[in-house]
């Protein structure tokens, strides 16, 4: 609807009044907001050209159709991981965020990732499959079962004619016979393929005698094992009760059912090594578990002797210490003989020296030297005094060599100095 | 599935025993008899991982039904 001009000669209703009016930085914001909140992430298909890549490393190009021209960027970071070299005329499917460059007015695909159209369309979905049940949890971690401990009934989802089950009956046959295999058999390649496989896992689950289910095919080409990558057998898997293992292809071919799968391993084998792995573990672990039981006995029982030895020990001591105390009489036996001797001969040398020192205190050694000592008879009394005797008392004096009887006449009257 | 459950059982048992034994708080007819639990509770889990009375066995269904059939595994070959 055309509208009216503004009137230039009424300017009394102010335009600013009656709508608003944008900068251009405003509603160039507004629409960037809008493009950017509606499309998000998107992936467009389309044909090179323009292509120019700047020395900053940056790509710069334009998406094209018949009709249309849709001006791209994929910078340095992401195409540093580009597997092929765009060019003009490639036909691509490009991945990324639509963005508007408000500088020059343009908006434009920030690409992320680019593939070749054909494998491309594939590979689109595969990813936006994985995306999917990404989001919705499918892969989480948490939601990862632990294998048993050991799984004696095992069973497995595959094709009863491939490479991939004589693979796991034979690696289990020589390193876990113990273990049962129920085979679920299935188509792994072709249109209902993944109906088979799923159900194979759903009858597995219901039949319910198995402690692990091993789905799994051999090497093949990507087309092979696409089945593989289907959501009907990723939902399976993740909906089984029983722990899955996805022993898909060769090496690096990484299929949806790997990431749902509670462990996944590169080859079929690889499955069935993980059984044999557990056993060999157990074996090792009951081994140890047993020599631990008898050495814990073991130790028990030596240490209980240990205690057993020291009893009788003490029951047979008191004849040692009969011995003990026999033995400590004599030593003291022989100890005290010796005492004894030591004790004789210290009182001999003190008797000797007593002697001598007696010798040399006897009058006897005076009487030698001209004195004499007159004793008051009977009684034997030494006379120091004339005053103690009288005449006619009888007095023996003692010479230096003998001795003589006398009879005292009279008491001189003064000492003998006055003689 | 039943012998999976017997064999955690009893290996769980057999932890359990060496575990009561290392902690040297039994009296000697406690740990003999301990002891004896456990080294049968080892020779028997030993004996299901010796065992090797393995079944290979193809899973069918018919009408809802699930039955085992031997699983000829030379025939396979011969097709792969």
């Amino acid at each position: 609807m055309p509208k009216p001009g503004p009137d230039l000669f009424n300017p009394a209703v102010s335009p600013k009044e009656q709508k608003h009016i944008y900068s251009v930085s405003e509603i160039t914001h507004d629409i960037k907001v809008i493009l950017e909140n509606t499309f998000g992430e998107v992936w467009v298909e389309g044909e090179i050209s323009n292509f120019r890549a700047a020395t900053s490393g940056h790509f710069y190009f334009s998406l094209k159709d018949q009709s249309a021209l849709l001006a791209a960027a994929m910078f340095a970071r992401a195409n540093r991981e580009l597997k092929f070299k765009l060019e003009d005329g490639q036909k691509v499917i490009c991945f990324g965020k639509v963005d508007v460059y408000g500088v020059r007015g343009q908006y434009q695909l920030i690409v992320d990732k680019v593939e070749p159209t054909g494998l491309g369309a594939r590979q689109l979905a595969f990813e936006q499959l994985k995306n999917k049940l990404f989001k919705e949890g499918l892969f989480a971690p948490e939601h990862k079962r632990e294998l048993p401990l050991m799984p004696f009934s095992v069973g497995i989802v595959t094709s009863a004619a491939g490479a991939a089950i004589r693979d796991i009956l034979q690696i289990l046959a020589k390193g876990s016979p113990c273990v049962s295999a129920v085979i679920r058999a299935v188509r792994v390649q072709g249109e209902s393929a993944a109906k088979e496989i799923a159900a194979g896992i759903e009858d597995l689950n219901q039949f319910g005698k198995v402690d692990l289910i091993i789905v799994s095919r051999g090497g093949g080409s990507v087309e092979d094992l696409w089945s593989f990558n289907e959501e009907i057998v990723a939902r399976a898997i993740y909906n089984s009760a029983i722990p899955v293992v996805s022993a898909v292809g060769h090496q690096i071919n990484t299929t949806l059912s790997d990431l749902v799968a509670d462990v996944f391993v590169e080859t079929p084998s690889a499955a069935a090594k993980i059984i044999v792995d557990k056993r060999n573990a157990l074996v090792a672990e009951l081994d140890s578990l047993r020599q631990e039981i008898v050495f814990i006995i073991t130790e028990m029982i030596n240490s209980l002797k240990g205690g057993l030895v020291a009893l009788r020990h003490m029951l047979k001591s008191p004849l040692d210490r009969l011995l003990e105390k026999q033995q400590l009489l004599d030593e003291l036996r022989s100890g005290l003989n010796q005492g004894i001797r030591y004790y004789l001969n210290i009182s001999r040398e003190r008797m000797v020296s007593l002697i001598e020192k007696l010798g040399a205190l006897s009058p006897l050694a005076v009487l030698s030297r001209g004195y004499s000592l007159s004793m008051l008879l009977p009684q034997g009394e030494i006379i120091k005094e004339a005053a103690k005797i009288k005449p006619g008392d009888k007095v023996k004096t003692i010479l230096a060599k003998g001795a003589f009887i006398g009879l005292v006449q009279e008491i001189a009257a003064d000492n003998f100095n006055s003689c | 599935m039943k012998e999976k459950q017997s064999f955690e059982d009893d290996l769980k048992r057999l932890q359990k025993i060496v575990e009561e034994l290392s902690g040297g708080k039994l009296t000697l007819g406690e740990s003999l008899k301990k002891y004896e639990e456990g080294i049968k509770l080892a020779q028997s889990c030993s004996a299901s991982l010796s065992d090797a009375q393995r079944k290979v066995e193809l899973l069918t269904k018919k009408d809802g039904k699930y039955s085992l059939e031997r699983f000829n595994q030379a025939e396979s070959e011969d097709k792969a």
